[in-house]
């Protein structure tokens, strides 16, 4: 859902940064408190998941390093921080240690039913500041400046996003991972942008898939054996956007090239079709036959092509001759002021 | 000088990192007129606009808006950006995009209602847009990009506009139906402000304008500065305007 606002500001990869700048998070959270309550730790997570950000921000801002390398270097320095953290704990004598990696790749199977009321609760509240500051998070993610002028302050607005993703991320750690989670943030959101047109759908889209993949991706893992629920739940949101990319109806990658071919098509039938006019307009008697031996000048010209055209009562056959009927000399005529007319 | 001083900018300069985009820029901008604001690239035109409006932080200066500051009289401005400054990909309709004009005066959290809408789509209406209203923005021509553009300002219903290079990349009918509407909106007593670039049409279509580059070179009526004593000042080469009269 929220992901939707990502992929909008071509900001995609900052998922990916804030999931593995929240390692460190949780690593620090644990060595504080000792303590493996998953509630203390993806605090932690959030804590320096924002504070990760927050960081990319400054950095773009204040130098001129672009944003993909920014996002790069703190991903690195603090997944590194992170892991480094790991395994000094792991080195430690304490019991307690085992099981933090799980917030690497997630491990769906160990959230307890108070992990899901919390997941839920605040689930709720990203839904409720969603729709109620919609018309603000739309207008920014269109046109900032203008936001500006209209006297939105668009730092605040901009926070408020930048907040709730992090804080979606956090929370999704536990089922997905540290490595995994900018998947689930953008699959659904890249796959409702091919279905629709409408920020509204998108969002609602994004939600739908994201959700399904989760319960089907854990359906599937339950089944097997040895399968972790994490990877399956992303292959799962995969699916979909590939699915989408090829077989989405305006944006798809199938029907664009069933359009492209069919459209090559009738240009070229219609160029065959003008062709033919250019010579019948030379007689006076409209049937006057013709060669077909004319048409091989023609570039365009194939058999196909004109069986086309008879089957479209626009030319008749004799023999080895051809000539416009009266229908196909009007539609010939009509061409060009037809295609400037679909050009508008 | 005519009628009150709709725009006043003092002593301002701003910069992107060390190297100044604009020095010391003083200018009055009458109320009514239609100005155009010409010079060469990397003048500042835009940096001039943006700063005015707050879009960029300068480093000094003022700009007050019929005697008040600029914050105070945010109602009254609209602001048209450049059409490639946003993505046409965004997925949302011409009506959305023009609804988006109210946002202002709605403020916080209110949704566009009834009133907003009508709003929007006689607006539409205006820049001829409106059998297009619910067409997906990414499938408009650029020309009409713009008038969509145009259809957003046009409903903030504002006493002054700014816009950024309305006619680049648009049609001569395009170019035609924009030049009208902004001599309708003087004609109605608004006062207009273009960043523009060429400077062919600007005796026809403007009648204040602003030479600038870093500095300001000079502002006034078209028919008494526009000529090539300033053009040269402005884009350093001997320029030579031979204006159709």
């Amino acid at each position: 859902m929220l992901g939707s606002f990502a992929v909008l500001r071509k900001q995609s990869l900052l998922g990916d940064a804030i999931s593995h700048a929240a390692l460190p998070g949780i690593a620090i959270a644990f060595l504080l408190t000792g303590a493996k309550d998953s509630n203390t730790l993806l605090l932690g997570a959030l804590v320096s998941g924002l504070l990760g950000t927050f960081w990319i921000r400054g950095i773009i801002k204040k130098t001129h390093l672009k944003s993909d390398t920014a996002l790069g270097l703190i991903l690195s320095l603090f997944f590194g921080f992170g892991m480094l953290l790991l395994t000094f704990i792991q080195k430690q004598p304490n019991a307690n240690q085992a099981g933090l990696d799980k917030y690497l790749f997630g491990q769906a199977a160990t959230l307890l039913e108070s992990d899901v009321w919390m997941m839920a609760i605040v689930t709720g509240i990203c839904l409720f500041v969603l729709l109620l500051f919609w018309k603000e998070f739309k207008i920014l993610l269109f046109d900032a400046d203008y936001t500006k002028t209209l006297g939105f302050n668009t730092k605040i607005i901009d926070i408020l996003i930048t907040s709730f993703i992090v804080l979606a991320i956090v929370l999704g750690l536990q089922t997905v991972g540290v490595v995994l989670m900018s998947a689930m943030l953008l699959a659904p959101a890249a796959a409702a942008r091919q279905w629709t047109n409408s920020l509204s759908i998108m969002v609602f889209l994004a939600a739908l898939f994201g959700a399904f993949s989760g319960v089907f991706g854990t359906a599937i893992s339950a089944s097997q054996n040895n399968l972790s629920t994490g990877p399956v739940i992303v292959i799962v949101a995969s699916v979909f956007v590939l699915f989408s990319f090829v077989f989405s109806p305006s944006r798809g990658l199938l029907f664009k090239q069933i359009r492209f071919i069919k459209n090559r098509r009738d240009l070229q039938l219609h160029k065959t079709l003008a062709f033919m006019y250019n010579i019948v307009e030379s007689h006076e008697n409209i049937s006057h036959p013709h060669a077909i031996k004319i048409l091989n000048n023609f570039q365009g010209y194939t058999k196909g092509t004109l069986q086309k055209l008879v089957s479209k009562n626009y030319v008749v056959l004799q023999g080895n001759m051809w000539s416009l009927t009266e229908d196909g000399f009007k539609t010939a005529a009509n061409l060009y002021s037809q295609q400037t007319d679909n050009n508008e | 000088m005519k009628n009150k001083i709709a725009v006043k900018v003092d002593d301002l300069t701003v910069a992107y990192n060390y190297k100044p985009v604009l020095w010391d820029i003083d200018l009055e901008i009458p109320e009514g007129v239609l100005m155009a604001i010409v010079g060469p690239n990397g003048a500042g035109k835009s940096t001039l606009i943006k700063s005015i409006l707050g879009i960029l932080k300068p480093i000094a200066g003022s700009v007050t808006i019929y005697d008040k500051p600029y914050e105070k009289q945010r109602q009254l401005v609209a602001y048209v950006p450049q059409k490639g400054s946003v993505d046409w990909d965004f997925p949302t309709t011409a009506l959305d995009v023009v609804k988006m004009g109210t946002y202002g005066s709605l403020g916080w959290i209110k949704r566009p209602g009834q009133k907003e809408k009508k709003a929007a789509l006689e607006a539409l209406e205006k820049v001829g847009m409106l059998p297009f209203k619910n067409r997906q923005i990414s499938q408009l021509s650029g020309g009409q990009q713009q008038r969509i553009f145009l259809a957003r300002a046009l409903v903030q219903n504002a006493a002054i506009y700014f816009m950024d290079e309305p006619f680049q990349g648009v049609d001569a009918t395009t170019e035609i139906a924009i030049i009208n509407i902004l001599k309708e909106l003087r004609k109605a007593g608004k006062t207009v402000i273009v960043v523009h670039h060429d400077l062919q049409t600007v005796p026809e279509y403007f009648d204040w304008v602003t030479f600038l580059n870093v500095k300001k070179i000079a502002t006034g009526p078209v028919k008494d500065i526009f000529n090539d004593d300033n053009l040269t000042k402005t884009y350093g080469i001997n320029y030579k305007v031979s204006i159709q009269e």
